[in-house]
């Protein structure tokens, strides 16, 4: 790929992923199916941090046996890194939230676990 | 607790995993991985320990409090080395040239050698181990309410 | 009344998402030179082979810590949710 591209075709795929994400978590009511748009949002978000460092024709940031090339920029993989973990922290803690909801009401409606009963 | 097929076949690949993934640790000062990446296929082997052998039976041998004591040892060896340098910084690379992981690589492409990286290749090993004890507890918790049993003190 | 907050909002999101898209650099051709002094120094510095590492753990160390500390929250906040209800004696 060391020709350029017509339009930005990356960052056309993270436009896409955000607002599926969005349309998800405004319009469906199952809980669960809104945690699936949480993460849906946030893997479109890795991949703009991503594809904001890539240089045309570049190799890997690693001097271990290297090929000739100009290098892809390195900052931006490390942040991908921590927003990654960060992803998977704040997943575990919702899914844990609706399990003990249903423990508690039986039922895992956005609607009608809306009052905090005694 | 799965049938006889699949414990037989998760008996031989669960220690392959294991060994995988701390390979991936060790070396993540010259080649693509690190202490998170590492913990996190650790993590999937303890995965499948659970899917395949039932979560009643791991908890008889491996309990959520021995995997926090090994979370924290991560996070107590990760903070100890970055006060390690506060002669200077609070982050300091303070083994860089000197007796313990101190060779300088030279400049360019190079085969990897693997007494380099100052304080990088400790800090790893002990992100590494905070990452697997945290995960691994995530799951072995979230098994066990999903099947009914109740955690211990 | 609700269905037209909603698709109004959506509207408005993913047009300034696109016209953001058209505005941004040509991908491949980042405007960058704090990355080019890390690329040169980091070998004779922090004594490395793998750069992202070296970013991670010696340029940018605060940032993992802090995502440490995210980590062992959410692992403790966890493990409090499913502890065993006891018995309360009046």
């Amino acid at each position: 790929m060391t020709a350029g591209l017509p339009f930005n075709i990356p960052f056309l795929a993270v436009v896409a992923l955000i607002s599926i994400g969005f349309f998800i978590i405004l319009t469906q009511r199952n809980l669960i199916k809104m945690v699936m748009g949480i993460v849906i949002l946030e893997s479109g978000v890795n991949l703009f941090l991503v594809s904001l460092g890539y240089r045309t024709g570049g190799i890997v940031p690693i001097f271990t046996h290297a090929p000739e090339g100009v290098m892809v920029l390195p900052v931006p993989q490390a942040l991908t890194l921590t927003s990654i973990v960060i992803g998977v922290a704040t997943t575990a803690l919702m899914l844990s939230l609706i399990m003990l909801t249903y423990r508690h009401t039986g039922d895992i409606d956005a609607e009608k676990s809306r009052r905090l009963k005694g | 607790m799965m049938s006889k097929i699949v414990r037989t076949i998760s008996n031989i690949l669960i220690p392959l995993v294991f060994i995988f993934g701390l390979y991936i640790i060790l070396h993540g000062h010259i080649s693509p991985g690190g202490g998170f990446q590492g913990g996190a296929v650790f993590a999937s082997g303890v995965a499948m320990i659970i899917v395949a052998f039932g979560s009643a039976s791991v908890q008889k041998r491996l309990k959520e409090h021995h995997l926090s004591v090994l979370e924290s040892a991560g996070a107590l060896i990760f903070i100890g080395l970055a006060f390690g340098g506060l002669a200077t910084l609070f982050f300091f690379n303070f083994l860089a040239g000197s007796a313990v992981f101190g060779h300088i690589p030279p400049s360019g492409s190079n085969p990897g050698d693997l007494w380099t990286g100052g304080v990088i290749p400790l800090m790893n090993i002990g992100v590494g181990l905070k990452v697997l004890g945290g995960l691994s507890a995530i799951l072995l918790v979230m098994a066990l309410a999903s099947s009914g049993i109740e955690v211990e003190e | 009344m609700r269905k037209a907050a909603v698709a109004v909002s959506l509207v408005v999101i993913v047009g300034l998402l696109v016209a953001a898209a058209f505005l941004i650099h040509p991908f491949g051709q980042p405007p960058s030179q704090m990355d080019d002094y890390m690329i040169e120094n980091s070998q004779a510095e922090t004594g490395t082979n793998n750069v992202v590492a070296a970013v991670l753990f010696d340029y940018r160390g605060f940032d993992t810590l802090g995502e440490a500390t995210v980590l062992f929250t959410a692992v403790t906040g966890v493990v409090m949710l499913f502890r065993a209800r006891q018995k309360r004696e009046i």
